[in-house]
């Protein structure tokens, strides 16, 4: 009895200071990753905000880029990537709600058809963006495009070639998951007491679903549209070769017109400007610019989603 | 006895495998107030959300034998189920207003039918917040959310709702169980005001309140109908041992 006791202690003691040794190895490691990240973003910032802060003004944010883009402002990319971005979510925003209610509302979850379309959407998801870019390129531009020339305007090259349209819709193929992700959660936090009540009233499914369901998801919604915005609008691989161009005098005024966008305006001004160095304030500055609009849809999308999940609980 | 008003044949109902219920029979009268009673998982509560079909909503459920509303057997092929449950009105155990406001809540089912008209409207929503004894408090805050009234109000908003819709069978699932004793006091008063006009079924696991509230009582048992009898009847001369064993609290 002593003896086993005696071994207990041993055994105890042993463990508890292997425990507090790796205790402490653990809780540094985490601490220097935090410490590691933290260095991270607060540099990127730094280098951005210390490189691009003094060109930033209301007249860089109206101003068309001058003198082969070594000055001036990024009007034009602003514009574009606004103009992208709402063509966007138009196209991704209600065709992710239809999907997220099918899913949701009418398919079992047992369903041959609701599992594909789940493995579709968790696949489209970590499908890398070029290959979204590459995707436009053939099937939007080389395919419908191509085919709505030879249909309406007899051959003439109209819509077969890259433009707004076609690099918006690539855009909403890649931020669909995003979407349809969110304003599923969103349906699926309305307790299923709404949906019986309403159906125990003699409401159809589908008025169930209009009055009651949807009314109580627009911050999902919301919140889907907003994140899709912000992933779409700092995306440049999906409208490299579907519609994004480096300089235009003017605005686009047309859905097959070309754009600027800020994205590709960093891209181009880093790696094809004939002064890189000269161009580097600009290039910080519209950086600046484009993280600030992210992160602020982003702050929005946080504090939206924030709410739902309060009410979810 | 009133004229039937619900009449089930052999009914059995099967979550997957598991049978609820066993080839119940009853016949419940028009304008009356009935109630189940039972222990928890009888197939009471089962039962009840048979005649307005709820269980249409659950998969895998299988239902066999006929349940006879007027005569129309609601599980025949050429019934709109949306159309019976505008007939077969519920209140459930827990209140569930809509988040809207409590006129939006009251004109949900007039409107889903098709009524637009303003006036018409206002006075659907005043003629069953009345019937439903809350007119008089709510009718100064009629366009405030209806989440924001206490308990025994949303449950009775909820009651008006259906009423709205004009139905003639109320199926309540346990109405009151949630509620402190002075609202589960109005609920009970307003069963008993409805019943003039609608033929209520009320499932409760107080059997104070059936003895209190209805004229009819059915005692379920283990997915079985076991007894069912004049309310006086079960609860002062039951025919059935088991019967006697629930109310007198020997289980249950």
């Amino acid at each position: 009895m002593l003896k086993t006791s005696n071994i207990f202690q041993l055994q105890g003691r042993k463990g508890i200071l292997n425990r507090s040794t790796i205790d402490i190895l653990v809780e540094g490691l985490t601490i220097l990753a935090v410490v590691v990240i933290i260095f991270i973003i607060v540099s990127i910032l730094g280098i951005m905000i210390s490189g691009g802060w003094s060109r930033l003004s209301l007249k860089f944010l109206s101003e068309y880029p001058k003198d082969g883009m070594t000055k001036g402002g990024i009007f034009p990319a602003i514009i574009g990537t606004a103009l992208m971005t709402i063509i966007m979510a138009f196209a991704a925003v209600p065709f992710g709600v239809i999907t997220a209610i099918y899913l949701a509302e009418y398919a079992s979850e047992r369903s041959i058809i609701a599992k594909t379309i789940r493995f579709a959407v968790k696949t489209l998801a970590v499908v890398p963006s070029i290959i979204f870019g590459l995707f436009g390129l053939g099937f939007f531009i080389g395919f419908v495009g191509k085919n709505m020339d030879v249909i309406l305007n007899g051959g003439e090259l109209k819509w077969g070639q890259p433009s707004l349209i076609w690099a918006s819709l690539t855009m909403a193929l890649l931020t669909l998951p995003v979407v349809i992700v969110s304003v599923e959660e969103a349906i699926r936090t309305i307790p299923r007491d709404m949906r019986e009540a309403s159906l125990a009233l003699g409401a159809t499914k589908w008025q169930t679903i209009r009055k009651v369901v949807l009314p109580g998801s627009v911050s999902g919604i919301l919140t889907g549209t907003i994140l899709a915005v912000s992933r779409g609008a700092g995306e440049v691989a999906p409208i490299l070769f579907t519609g994004a161009v480096y300089f235009m005098s003017d605005l686009p005024h047309a859905l097959n017109d070309q754009f600027m966008s800020l994205g590709y305006h960093i891209y181009i001004m880093s790696t094809q400007s004939a002064n890189v160095d000269e161009t580097l304030p600009i290039q910080f500055a519209t950086t600046l610019v484009l993280l600030l609009l992210t992160f602020s849809l982003n702050a929005i999308a946080v504090v939206i989603r924030y709410r739902i999940r309060k009410r979810a609980n | 006895m009133n004229d039937i008003k619900v009449h089930v044949k052999d009914l059995d109902l099967h979550y997957g495998v598991n049978p609820a219920l066993k080839k119940v029979n009853i016949m419940i009268p028009e304008k009356m107030v009935t109630a189940f009673i039972g222990p928890s998982g009888c197939g009471k509560s089962t039962f009840l959300r048979t005649l307005n079909r709820m269980n249409d909503l659950i998969e895998n459920v299988k239902i066999d034998g006929e349940v006879r509303i007027d005569d129309i057997d609601i599980y025949g092929k050429e019934i709109d189920v949306v159309n019976l449950r505008k007939k077969v009105g519920m209140i459930f155990q827990k209140s569930n207003p809509f988040a809207k406001s409590i006129y939006e809540n009251i004109a949900f089912g007039p409107k889903i039918n098709g009524i637009t008209h303003k006036d018409t409207l206002d006075e659907i929503v005043e003629k069953s917040l009345r019937q439903a004894a809350i007119w008089d408090e709510v009718k100064g805050r009629l366009y405030n959310s209806a989440l924001s009234l206490s308990g025994g109000q949303q449950q009775r908003i909820c009651i008006a709702r259906t009423l709205a819709v004009n139905p003639e069978i109320i199926l309540m699932d346990e109405p009151a169980s949630a509620l402190d004793p002075i609202s589960t006091a109005k609920i009970e008063e307003l069963i008993h005001e409805l019943k003039q006009d609608y033929t209520i079924i009320i499932v409760t696991h107080n059997m104070q309140q059936a003895a209190r509230t209805s004229d009819y009582t059915a005692f379920f048992y283990l997915g079985e109908l076991v007894e069912f009898n004049k309310t006086e009847t079960i609860f002062s001369n039951p025919s059935k041992r088991q019967t006697e064993d629930y109310i007198s609290g020997r289980f249950g």
